[in-house]
C-alpha cells in the first residue's frame, strides 16, 4: 500500500476545510442585499430618485 | 516546503473568497415574477398617493398599509378603499413572499418582510402616517 505522503495529506486537510466554507455561504439572511433590494423596489414604486424620500407634497406641484 | 505554501494559499484565498461572495451576494429582484408584482404596486400608487397624503392611509408595521382615517377619505372615493387597500396588501404580502422564494430561500419571507417595513418607513415623505409601538406617528 503506498504511503501518504505529505502533499496527499495537506490537500486532504484543506479539502475538510473548504468544502464546510463553501456550505456556510447562504445559510445567513443577507440584511445588507436585503435593504439595497428593497430600497430599489421602493424607489420604483414611489418613483423616488435614488437616496430621496418622497419630494415635495404633490399638491404643490402640477399633477402628471 | 514550497508545496506547504502554495497549498496553504489555496486554503486562504478560497475561505477569503467564501467571504467576498457572501458580501457581494445580492438578491436579486428582476425576475419577471417580481417585476410583474412591482409594476402593479407601481400603477396603485398614482391612487394610494393623496390617500397618503390625506392621513387616510398609513403604513403598518408588518410592511403593510391600513386605512387609519375613514372621514380623510374623500366621498368618492370611499366605496372602493378597502379594496384598494386590500389589493395593495396582497401585493405586498406576495412581493415578501417572491423575493424570498426567487433567491432560494422561502423561509426568509419573514425577514425580508420587516426589511421592507423599515424602510417604507424611512423613505416615507414626511407627514404620513406609519405604525409605530401600537399607535399612528405622524413623519
Amino acid at each position: 500500500m503506498k504511503k501518504i505522503g505529505m502533499t496527499s495529506m495537506l490537500t486532504i486537510a484543506a479539502l475538510i476545510v473548504l468544502i464546510p466554507a463553501c456550505v456556510t455561504i447562504n445559510i445567513y439572511f443577507p440584511a445588507a442585499a436585503a435593504e439595497k433590494a428593497a430600497d430599489k423596489i421602493i424607489d420604483d414604486v414611489w418613483q423616488l430618485k435614488p437616496g430621496e424620500t418622497m419630494p415635495v407634497k404633490p399638491s404643490a406641484l402640477p399633477e402628471k | 516546503m514550497k508545496k506547504f505554501i502554495s497549498i496553504l494559499s489555496l486554503i486562504c484565498i478560497t475561505l477569503l473568497s467564501s467571504s467576498w461572495v457572501n458580501a457581494a451576494a445580492d438578491l436579486d429582484v428582476n425576475t419577471p415574477a417580481i417585476s410583474a408584482i412591482k409594476n402593479s404596486m407601481q400603477t396603485r400608487h398614482a391612487q394610494l398617493n393623496p390617500h397618503y397624503n390625506s392621513g387616510a392611509i398609513g403604513l403598518t408595521a408588518d410592511g403593510l398599509i391600513a386605512v387609519r382615517d375613514t372621514t380623510a377619505v374623500p366621498l368618492k372615493d370611499r366605496g372602493g378603499i378597502n379594496s384598494l387597500v386590500a389589493a395593495e396588501n396582497g401585493d405586498r404580502n406576495a412581493l415578501y413572499k417572491e423575493i424570498a422564494a426567487g433567491n432560494g430561500h422561502p423561509e426568509w419571507a419573514g425577514e425580508i418582510r420587516s426589511t421592507f417595513a423599515s424602510r417604507w418607513v424611512d423613505k416615507a415623505q414626511s407627514g404620513w402616517y406609519y405604525q409605530s409601538a401600537g399607535g399612528w406617528v405622524k413623519k
